[in-house]
Parts: structure tokens; sequence; C-alpha cells
């Protein structure tokens, strides 16, 4: 019996301790599963933001080209004049008299066959909340109701101060939204979750409104129209997306033209002048700051409070005040600009090194030596150009457009409207643009190319100097939707979920009582996330990040041929994979990490050595829509994608869609030999050749870019919009009390 | 030079070349995750970098290695310095190897008393939460989404490692 019995308990014993074991087993290779899953997501975030902030960079780069066409080129005649002029014709406000005619909605008529929401004034919270439902529906409001709109907006937004001090008293609750760029379901998204605007109801959206996402006009209809139905209790700031020049290239210029193709010039031009008209803070009960971007060591809220925030046209460029004009070295357009050297500033703000440059940003980045080297070069080089183009060029066809008659040296009226000292337009560039980071000190945001970056100590200081409790701010895209930092003192809240990709992060806003505790509700406006596995949904945004990436790597072929060719000394046309980490990063400079990616990238290798010019051509041949096209030229065009669509933009700037070949060719060789891209004239035009132009020898832009797949992007990105957009808004969303 | 001399410098500078690269290797896992670039990382997420290195240490193994690394005052950082040359160890060594699916199976068939070629939810759970190094409710709910047939509510386990297999590959 004894034996029987104890054996029996050995039994059980070792069956539980192979359970144990088992058990172990299992969980020990499920987190090592979700370990890895793990990573691949965070690479996959470090994709977009370096793709991101790189593109960031391409737009200063080109503004820098234009700038220093601004500040060099000497139109030697009228013609040359008026070209210049039209190509930086906005930068400059209607006068009250010319507002009127200029924007004159009433004469627009609304057809009969308009199914669209009706607006009248002065508007009813039934008229706002009409517009929601409406544009849910995919309904699109007449330019007429939306230059209207615009009109009522500037006229209220005129009499508001630069700082909005808003009270918790008067309503119980204040929301503070960050970022939507576009995203109208996460607006509807918010209305949904947390309730329409009212007098019990207070939202502050915190800028951003517009760009990248696709509807970006519906999102200014509804948040205008809530602000004229109520004043006290619906604020909005200003954001660095709030801006023309901004717009240009991230989308929201090419949507209104598309949307309006009658009226959009007009609506653009109203626009401009309701964004310089929007407040740069909200302050709650005098202790919670909220603004777009940041603050610097400098930043200086009296004189935030003082200054004419509407002479702020675009952040983007500096207008001198005439008589102030000093010698050209000291303070060009761009001054407060920081202009890249093209190769040794790091792209990607992940591996920034910290202890490099500890200046205060408020000091603009004036003439390094290299630089002034480089616009020797460019000079020379631009001037002759500039002189064979003046010959090729003819100027007459300018005589056709109408210059809106601002010419860029000085003129007596345009003296009252234009400039803010340097100073103040700094202060704002400040707020607008920066960035928090966890070192300590103030340094240039070398990144965005303006504002700064801001330690823990800088926000300290403002916060004491202004008895603050914390800041709030947007601007960043963050996982979760939003991000605490330096020491919980600065929130970052963002509010566009999916904003890379269909999965890859949440939105988040957030909600302060009397007792100023921030409460934030995190979400993902988008149905099909949660029918996915983590898995699949973490597979889904990868494959995304990959796509981007390797149209990226495509660019950048010629480069890579080079640099593995370096690597392979015994010409066997294999080389290491460690070579290849090493010859990605030394030609691309994004800061990623090649060897944790290397298994996504390369999946073919012999010995661990890869075939470098069979990669090479896949790449290519995932790419290329044109076979008839140069391989070399494609490269360069799609490195300069972005440039390319925006020049387009702005050479066009009576936004009809067309611009001349010839322009488009002066411009290009202009920028590409500022910029040090080899290209020859002859391979544009055989460039020409492949695509069917109109016999006129005017390029369609939609034409042009379609041709080169250029735009596949974005009809992925409206089939994608179309799913999203009929579904009913739901989404987990966790209601965290965050203290 | 005696050619077996230099065969041993040649496997010298080859072993200090691979050196090279596996420190390469670790530290830009490392980096993906020091959000502040000053070369730390918080320790809650050295287990995610361990493991993705190749490792697939048990919960307990992972302490043992993050005990080594810790400063003397534990400041809820670790820093590269220190987990570098652990982890080259480690790496080296060819400790903590991966498990090979047959004996995952096993582990499955173990645990399924029954021998009915799956699991019940009930019994995933209550041997994942209760049993060995016991999952978190979220870990749980993970595994479930992926791995439950919810029409019959069981575990097909050798579906699931088969899917979980090609997923991985």
């Amino acid at each position: 019996m004894g034996t029987g019995s104890s054996s029996h308990h050995h039994f059980v014993l070792q069956k539980a301790e192979s359970a144990f074991k088992a058990a172990v087993l299992i969980q020990r290779w499920y987190r090592r599963y979700i370990a890895r899953l793990e990573m691949r997501r965070r690479c996959t975030w470090t994709i977009f933001q370096s793709i991101e902030y790189s593109g960031h960079q391409d737009q200063v780069k080109l503004h820098d080209f234009f700038s220093y066409l601004v500040d060099h080129f000497t139109p030697s005649s009228q013609n040359e004049r008026n070209f210049l002029s039209c190509m930086f014709a906005e930068e400059r406000l209607l006068k009250d008299s010319e507002m009127e005619t200029y924007c004159d909605y009433e004469s627009i008529e609304v057809p009969d066959y308009y199914t669209g929401p009706h607006v009248s004034f002065p508007l009813l919270p039934d008229h706002a909340t009409a517009l929601v439902e409406a544009f849910k529906q995919k309904k699109q409001l007449h330019a007429r109701y939306v230059l209207n709109i615009l009109h009522e907006a500037r006229k209220y937004l005129i009499q508001l101060p630069n700082i909005n001090h808003i009270s918790t008293c008067y309503s119980e609750e204040i929301t503070v939204c960050g970022d939507l760029h576009g995203q109208l379901d996460d607006l509807i998204f918010i209305f949904y979750k947390n309730g329409l605007p009212s007098p019990e109801r207070s939202y502050v959206f915190n800028g951003d409104f517009v760009d990248r996402g696709k509807h970006s006009i519906e999102i200014l209809m509804i948040l205008f129209a809530f602000m004229l139905v109520y004043p006290k209790e619906f604020h909005l700031n200003r954001g660095n997306h709030e801006d023309h020049l901004v717009n240009l290239r991230y989308g929201f210029t090419k949507e209104v033209m598309h949307k309006y193709k009658v009226n959009g010039k007009k609506i653009l031009k109203m626009l401009q002048e309701v964004f310089c008209w929007l407040p740069l803070a909200t302050l709650i009960d005098e202790k919670v700051l909220i603004i777009h971007g940041g603050i610097s060591d400098k930043t200086d809220l009296e004189l935030l409070e003082k200054l004419e925030r509407h002479k702020i046209i675009s952040t983007m460029k500096y207008t001198k005040k005439p008589e102030k004009k000093k010698a050209a070295e000291e303070s060009r357009s761009i001054s407060a600009w920081f202009p890249l050297k093209s190769r040794s500033v790091p792209s990607s703000p992940l591996r920034l090194s910290p202890h490099k440059g500890s200046r205060s940003a408020s000091i603009p980045c004036t003439f390094t030596p290299d630089r002034k080297e480089i616009f020797k070069k460019v000079r020379q080089s631009v001037q002759l150009e500039l002189k064979e183009g003046q010959q090729q060029m003819d100027f007459s066809e300018f005589k056709d457009k109408e210059p809106l008659r601002f010419p860029l040296e000085s003129e007596p009226n345009s003296c009252d409207f234009q400039g803010v000292n340097q100073e103040e337009w700094k202060q704002v560039v400040d707020i607008l643009w920066s960035d928090p980071m966890p070192q300590e000190g103030c340094k240039a945001n070398t990144v965005r190319g303006g504002g700064c970056f801001f330690g823990p100590n800088v926000t300290e200081q403002v916060l004491q100097k202004y008895s603050l409790q914390f800041l709030i701010r947007s601007h960043e895209c963050k996982q979760e939707g939003y991000e605490f930092c330096h020491n919980r003192k600065v929130l970052t809240i963002f509010s566009a979920s999916n904003y890379y990709e269909v999965g890859s992060n949440r939105g988040a806003y957030v909600k302060l009582g009397p007792d100023l505790i921030p409460h934030i509700v995190q979400y993902q406006a988008n149905k099909t996330t949660h029918t996915l596995t983590m898995r699949q949904r973490i597979s889904r945004v990868e494959e995304s990040a990959l796509k981007a990436l390797r149209e990226k790597l495509f660019a950048h072929s010629s480069s890579l041929l080079a640099a593995f060719k370096s690597y392979d000394l015994d010409g066997s046309n294999f080389i290491t994979l460690n070579d290849w980490s090493v010859a990605m990063e030394s030609v691309l400079h994004l800061g990623l990490p090649w060897r944790v990616l290397r298994p996504q990238l390369v999946t073919h290798t012999i010995n661990n050595m890869l075939e470098y010019k069979s990669w090479l051509n896949d790449l290519a041949k995932e790419q290329v829509s044109h076979e008839n096209i140069q391989s070399s030229l494609l490269e360069v065009l799609y490195r300069n994608r972005s440039n390319l669509e925006t020049i387009f933009r702005i050479i066009d700037s009576d936004h009809s869609g067309l611009i001349s070949f010839d322009e488009f060719r002066q411009i290009w060789k202009l920028f590409s030999s500022h910029m040090n891209v080899d290209i020859t004239d002859e391979s544009i035009c055989d460039m020409a050749r492949s695509i069917d132009f109109n016999k006129d020898g005017n390029i369609d832009i939609n034409e042009f870019l379609e041709a080169f797949r250029l735009v596949e992007q974005s009809y992925l990105e409206d089939k994608d919009s179309e799913l999203k957009g009929s579904e009913t808004n739901e989404s987990s969303c966790s209601g965290q009390g965050v203290h | 030079m005696t050619p077996s001399a230099c065969k041993i410098k040649i496997n010298n500078l080859l072993n200090k070349a691979g050196l090279l690269e596996l420190q390469k290797k670790i530290k830009e896992a490392f980096e993906v995750f020091d959000h502040e670039a000053n070369d730390t990382v918080d320790v809650r997420e050295i287990g995610t970098i361990i493991r993705s290195l190749g490792c697939c240490p048990s919960e307990g193994e992972l302490h043992d290695l993050i005990a080594e690394v810790e400063e003397e005052e534990p400041t809820g950082y670790i820093r590269l310095e220190k987990f570098l040359p652990m982890m080259v160890k480690v790496l080296s060594e060819r400790r903590y190897r991966p498990i090979p699916e047959d004996l995952l199976l096993q582990a499955f068939e173990v645990l399924d008393s029954a021998k009915e070629g799956f699991l019940t939810k009930e019994e995933l759970v209550k041997y994942m939460t209760e049993e060995g190094e016991p999952f978190t409710e979220e870990e749980m709910e993970e595994m479930l989404s992926a791995a439950l047939d919810p029409e019959t509510n069981t575990i097909q386990y050798r579906d699931y490692l088969a899917m979980m297999v090609i997923d991985e590959n």
C-alpha cells in the first residue's frame, strides 16, 4: 500500500513538474515572439519619423533656394520683375477696400442642383451641426458659403487678442485637441465621443487643422462655424501649417484647387487673411499655456501679447521692414531659418548628438564659412544659368498674368503692413515650430529648420517666470496620441490617429476641469484595426513603412551602387552584410538601425553575402512605371519629388494647373545647380518627349505627376478614406485618468 | 611566421571583425529604445532588446541578466556600456537559444492531458496564468486573440504553431 501511494504521489509530482516545465517553455517562446513584434513596431515608427523629418528638410532647402533667388536675382526688366513677383505674389494682405471686391461671395450663385449644406448668417448652432452631418455624408460646401464663413471668421478673429485667456469657471470642463491634419474622421469621432461643442462644453483646437489629410477644408469649416456660434467656448490656436507657404507643399493648396476649380484662388487668398489672424496661444486660468509647437529660452509672453500677429503672414518668410534694409550680409530673408549644408547635417532627429550647439535658438544662424563658399559657387553657376535663362525664356507671356502689384522692392503703399521686427517674428516662430528635448538647454531646431529644441530647464524657467503650472502643445505625432515630458510639465497632445498609416498610432484629446488635472482619452478612428490581431496590425503598418523606405532607397540607387562598389574590392559583385549596413547609412543619413532592419530589406543572401546589383534592380522594378524613361532620371525625380511638386505650385501662381514647360525647365535647372544635382537639359527634354504634353508646351501638373506614378499614393489614400468614411465612428478608447 | 602562428593571427583578426560586427548589432538594437539619445534604456525594455537579438531566456534568466547590468543603486535605467559586454558574451556563448518547433509541440501535448489534439480555452488560460511564469492578463488576451478558434472555443495548437512558425520567417 505504502509503495503504491508513494509511487502514485511520485507520478503526480512528475506530471505537475512536466506541466510546469511545458508552461514555462511556451511562455518563454511566446514572450520572445512578442518582443520581436515590439522591435518591428518600434523600427517601423522610426522609419516613418525619419522619412517625415527628411521631408521637412526638403522644404527648408527649397525655401532656401527661392530666398536665394529672390536675394540675388536682379531683374533686368519689368517682365522679369513680374515673373519674380508672380512667384512670391501672395505675400501681402488685402486692404479692407480690396476685400469687398476681391472676395465678393455674394455674387457667387448657388445653383439649384446643389445638394450640399446651406449656410446663412447669423450662424446658429443647428447650422454648425448640419455642417458636420453634411460632411459625414461626403457633401461638399459650396464656394460661396466657404468664402462667407471665412469672411465672418476673419471679422471675428480680428478682435481677439494674441493670447486668449479662458477660464474653467464658465464651463466645467475644457477639452484640448491637437493636430488634425485634414483627418475629418478624427474630428467627427471626437465630437461623437466627447460631445459637440456647447456653452457647457469648451474646446481648444491647438493648430495644424490642415494639410496631409484629404478633408482640411471641411475641418476648417466646422471649426470656424463652431467658433462663430460659441465664441466664448470654442477657441483656436494657430499652428505652423496655418500658412500658405507650408500648404503649397503639404497638400492643402492642392485640395482647395481640386475641390474648388473656379473659386479656389479666392478661397486660398481669403485663407491667408484668416490664418494670420488666428490667435497664437491660449491660457487657461492663467495657469496652463497652450501653444502649438513650444517655447524657447527667449519666450516673452508680454511681447507676444503686444505684437501685431497678422503681419506674420507666413512664418517661413521674414519680410523686412523696407526702411530697415541692412547690408546684404546681415539679415537675409532666411535669417531665422537655418540653411542646411547639403550633407553634413543629420537628416534624422533620432541620433542628434545632444552635445552639439547649445547656442540659444533666438540667435539667427547667419553665415558660417561653409555657407559662404556654397553661396559663392552657386552664385556663379546661378548667374550663368540666369543669363542663359533670360535669353531663352520669353518673358512676354508674363505680361498677361496679373501680378498682384507687389514688386519685391519696397513701394510706398506697402510699408504699412510689412514687418514685425525680427525679434517679434522669432518669438512667433519659436511658439509655432519648437520641440521639447530631454537634454537641458535650448538649441536651434535643425530638423525642422526653425524654432528650437527646448530642454526641461527652459520649461521650468518659463513656467516660473509666468507662474504657470504646465504647457500643452502639439506639433509632434506620438504613438499613443499623447506624451508627457519634462517631469510632466509638458504635455504633447496629437489628435490625428493613423497618421502615417492605418494602425500606426492613436489619437488623443485631454480634458481639464477646474482642478486642472489632465484626463486623457485615446482613440483610433478606424474600425478595421480592431478586427486584426496585433501581429496583423503591426505587419500592415510595417509594410507601409518599408514601402516608403524602399522608394527612398530607389531614389538613391546610383549613390548606393557607388558605395557598394567601394566595398566590393575583388569585383565579385558581392559584399558582406556588414558592409551593406555601413554603406546604407553613409548614403542615406537616416539614422536607422540598418542591421535590425536588414532581414526585412534584404531577403536573398548567399553565405551571408549580398549580390548588390540584383538587389538594386529589384528595388527599381518595384518603382518604375515607364520603361522608356531613363532610370537615373527617374531616380532624380523621386529624390526630389516633393520639391518638384512644390516648385510646380509656386510657379503656377494663378493656380491654373498649367505651367509652361520652359518655365519649369529653367527653374528646374536653377534648382538642380543650386542643389548640385546632376541633370542635363537633354535629359529633361527626353523626359518631356516620352510624356504626352499638349502641343502648346504646357504641363498639366497632375498629368505630369501621374506619369511617374507619383500620385499613386494619394489614389490609394482616396480608396482608403472612402472605406473609412462609410464606417460609423467607434473604437477602443481608454479613459485614462492621468495625474 | 610559422603557418600555425599565421593561422592564429588570421583567426584573431576574423574574430575581432566578427566581434566588432556583433557589437554594432547590439548597439543598434539598444539605440532603438534609447529615447533620450544618451546611451541608456529603460530597464523594462531590456527584455525586448535581448529577445529581439535572438535569445530566448525565461523570465528568471532575464532577471539574472538584468541584475548583472543594473547600477549599484538601481536607477530604472541600464547603460549601454554595461549592457554591451554582457550581451556580447551571451551571444558568443550562444546562450538562451530559441526553442525548436518539435519541442514546442511536445510542450502543448503535455498540457493536452486528454490527448485530443487541442486545448480548451479554459485549459490554456489556466496553464498560462497559473503555471510556469504566469502571463499577465494582457499577455493572455493577446495570445488568445491569435490562438483561439472562436467557433469551437479551442486552441488547435498544431495549426497555431504552424502559423506562428511561418510568421516568424
